[in-house]
């Protein structure tokens, strides 16, 4: 195939950094459980589904996007909370391979519970009054919608950021993570902090899920292929990294806009390749501190 | 991801008043049929796959295994409803089934049917694996149901070496009945072929000579072939392909392939894609600006795709389709088969329904001309090739790929404002007889295994 032209790929590489945010915001959702609890999360891309329907339940409701975007976020986290207090702080003390196993078992339960209620046909969320059209860019045509999700996404990553790094609750989440002992010794309930931290991450998948709705078919198992990219990912930024889930989901999207110039069908094997070169050259990921456990 | 092998039982008509069922002796027994005096002797035959264990009680068991997860789980609930129904109307021995398989009384040769349902999940493993189950645990005497047509030449492959009946529902590519053809499966739908080459002359009429073609083509068997059908069929008439991506199947986010279609100077746009990747894409084609400056062909239209993406992305857009309820007003046949659809679900029948249906019902006929359940018997039988009447038209089988001749349905998208009611979607253009758009059998290289 001959070399693509210079304005398919500026659109190529704007597409890869608008998809990779994406992936980057469903990413530290997972990433940020793993590295705070230790747990990784299976049924995160369940709670990424559940933001849609919720958010979509509001839709219908209100008629009002912005608030179907908190209706989204509101309806993961009470998900969240919920399996964080009655099944999953029970297994912090067990091996990953139980906790894996749970998690991916809520995920399965979730995901058909809404398929009981809601059927397997897709859910139709509209693009937003505001975010309707198409936006032009010197020679790149790209859809209004997803320029301003890039910004939200922005936002919303800078937005987690400062709380967890800039915030005493982010500090002692931090705490948490290097000797949760010591921290109940200081006077500070850890669970509630974990408890916190679960409810963070599942506002998080479920906040992308309402944002990507409109571009995307909301049904039940449309959170599936997502949880396996934001894997990729925090595989490739480093298991537990939250710059790494940013670095490693803008490249992930990069990686796959710039290869479908070439190779449409091997954009996706691109990325895994990359992936499996990365864990043989550098196994703790791009951001990942060695032997942190 | 459920494992349901929910079987029931159908209760209705157990009683059958209309069969005389004389002792049952060894395997199977001897089954006389009243009426029209036809006798099956089972012991006639050697035992061959599920013969004659499958069919020693009053019932004979049917395995349907649908995707009820995944990108294609519309169509396989809707396959779901079609079996059903079509169960129903054999079971019952009804006007409609008797239209079909004018031997028919109640149940097949007599024996109600009974079925297990079971979620292929859109994965051939997994169909598989629900399929074994169905032959080893069930005896199944016919497995039929699939959306994607690597899972249904994975089935075809299972059931061949079973020597179990397997009728695909949707299957598009032309490896079906070509180089992965099999002696004991019969594909009834339309595919890549018959599509692309009814297609053709169709939108060259209506969209005009020397057009650019971009593709959008699911990667896997499916999408290979209906790529490389209109790709054939375009060219001939002098179109040219521009670009071709191939996302995989169950791609959620499209915007890569759509900016490399956007950037290749295409005035047409076939999207291959089918089941939710086909609205998915196509919403999203729209949202990057490349339905304004290009034409939209699906060559291979699926079920609820109207209804997904609304009226207004549908005007004046070209496809194909194995049935659209509208034939009811032509043929009474499909009138009573849609009337009834539409009485138990709430809704027009899509055409993952029909084939179902179709599909079951000319199995129901093969056995009663057959007059056993004996499967090299009833392949036989498919393959004398006789003229069947059905809700499409007059169809019948090719012995020498198991296709069935049978006319695709040129369709064109509403003008919302035209819609006479809210499934009114399409104009049939044009019903193409089947023999006019057959492939030569050597073209995808089709040998049908043995027998027995």
């Amino acid at each position: 195939m001959s070399m693509p032209s210079l304005p398919l790929f500026l659109s190529q590489l704007f597409n890869g950094l608008a998809t990779g945010l994406l992936l980057s915001l469903i990413s530290a959702g997972l990433t940020i459980i793993y590295g705070t609890l230790g747990v990784l999360n299976l049924a995160h891309g369940a709670l990424f589904m559940v933001g849609a329907y919720a958010g979509f339940m509001a839709l219908q409701w209100t008629g009002s996007f912005v608030i179907a975007i908190f209706g989204g976020m509101v309806g993961a986290l009470v998900v969240g909370l919920i399996m964080e207090r009655v099944i999953v702080r029970y297994y912090y003390q067990r091996p990953p391979e139980d906790q894996i196993l749970v998690t991916f078992g809520i995920g399965i339960v979730i995901t058909e519970l809404v398929r009981l209620g809601f059927g397997g046909i897709a859910k139709p969320v509209p693009v937003p009054s505001w975010g309707q059209g198409i936006t032009r860019i010197g020679s790149l045509i790209y859809p209004t919608y997803r320029i301003e999700m890039m910004a939200i996404v922005a936002v919303a990553l800078v937005g987690l950021y400062v709380l967890l790094y800039r915030t005493r609750i982010g500090m002692i989440v931090r705490a948490g993570i290097e000797d949760s002992l010591m921290v109940n010794m200081l006077g500070i309930n850890v669970y509630r902090v974990f408890l916190l931290v679960f409810g963070v991450g599942a506002m998080t998948a479920g906040f992308a899920g309402i944002l990507n709705a409109p571009i995307l078919a909301v049904t039940p198992d449309m959170g599936e292929s997502f949880l396996v990219m934001s894997f990729v990912v925090i595989v490739i930024g480093g298991v537990g990294s939250f710059p790494g889930a940013i670095v490693g989901g803008i490249i992930a999207g990069e990686i796959i806009s710039l290869t479908s110039m070439f190779s449409s069908a091997y954009s996706h094997v691109m990325l895994f390749a990359i992936m499996a070169v990365l864990l043989a050259v550098r196994p703790q990921g791009l951001f990942g501190i060695e032997g942190r456990e | 991801m459920t494992d349901d092998n929910d079987q029931k039982k159908q209760k209705g008509g157990m009683h059958r008043r209309d069969f005389l069922k004389l002792g049952a002796g060894v395997a199977g027994g001897l089954v006389f049929s009243g009426g029209l005096g036809r006798l099956a002797q089972a012991a006639d035959y050697a035992p061959i796959g599920n013969y004659p264990a499958g069919i020693k009680g009053s019932s004979v068991f049917m395995g349907i295994a649908v995707p009820r997860t995944g990108p294609y789980s519309a169509q396989g609930e809707d396959e779901i409803k079609g079996y059903l129904l079509a169960i129903d109307h054999i079971n019952k021995g009804t006007s409609l089934a008797r239209a079909y398989s004018p031997h028919s009384k109640k149940g097949v040769l007599g024996k109600m049917i009974e079925y297990g349902i079971a979620d292929n999940q859109t994965k051939p493993n997994v169909a598989v694996q629900a399929i074994s189950k169905f032959i080893s645990d069930n005896k199944a005497m016919m497995v039929t149901g699939s959306v994607s047509s690597a899972v249904a030449i994975a089935a075809g492959k299972l059931c061949d070496r079973e020597r179990t009946i397997y009728l695909p529902a949707i299957t598009g590519s032309n490896a079906t009945t070509g180089k992965d053809c099999q002696r004991y499966s019969f594909r009834a739908c339309h595919f890549a072929y018959t599509s692309a080459k009814a297609l053709a002359p169709v939108i060259k009429n209506a969209l005009g000579a020397g057009k650019k073609v971009a593709y959008l083509t699911p990667d896997y068997t499916y999408g290979h072939s209906v790529y490389n059908s209109m790709k054939q069929f375009t060219e001939a008439q002098g179109w040219t392909t521009v670009n071709n991506q191939l996302p995989p199947l169950g791609t959620s986010d499209f915007s890569t392939y759509l900016l490399n279609i956007a950037n290749s100077g295409a005035d047409v746009l076939v999207n291959i894609c089918f089941g939710r990747d086909a609205v998915i894409s196509t919403k999203q084609a729209k949202q990057f600006g490349l339905l304004d400056k290009m034409t939209l062909v699906m060559p291979y239209m699926a079920p609820f795709f109207a209804d997904e993406v609304g009226a207004d992305l549908l005007q004046g857009v070209y496809g194909t389709t194995e049935f659209w309820w509208t034939l009811a007003e032509k043929n009474p046949m499909a009138k009573e088969f849609v009337e009834d659809f539409e009485k138990r679900n709430g809704r027009k029948p899509g055409w993952s329904a029909h084939i179902a249906f179709l599909q079951t019902m000319l199995w129901a006929r093969g056995v009663e001309s057959a007059g056993t359940f004996h499967p090299p018997t009833v392949v036989a039988e498919y393959e004398k090739g006789n003229t069947i009447a059905t809700d499409i038209g007059d169809v019948h089988w090719r012995a020498e790929d198991h296709q069935l001749v049978r006319p695709v349905f040129v369709i064109r998208g509403k003008k919302p404002s035209d819609m006479r009611n809210k499934e009114d979607f399409y104009d049939i253009v044009e019903g193409v007889p089947g023999k006019d758009v057959m492939p030569p059998i050597e073209q995808f290289g089709c040998k049908l295994g043995p027998a027995a």
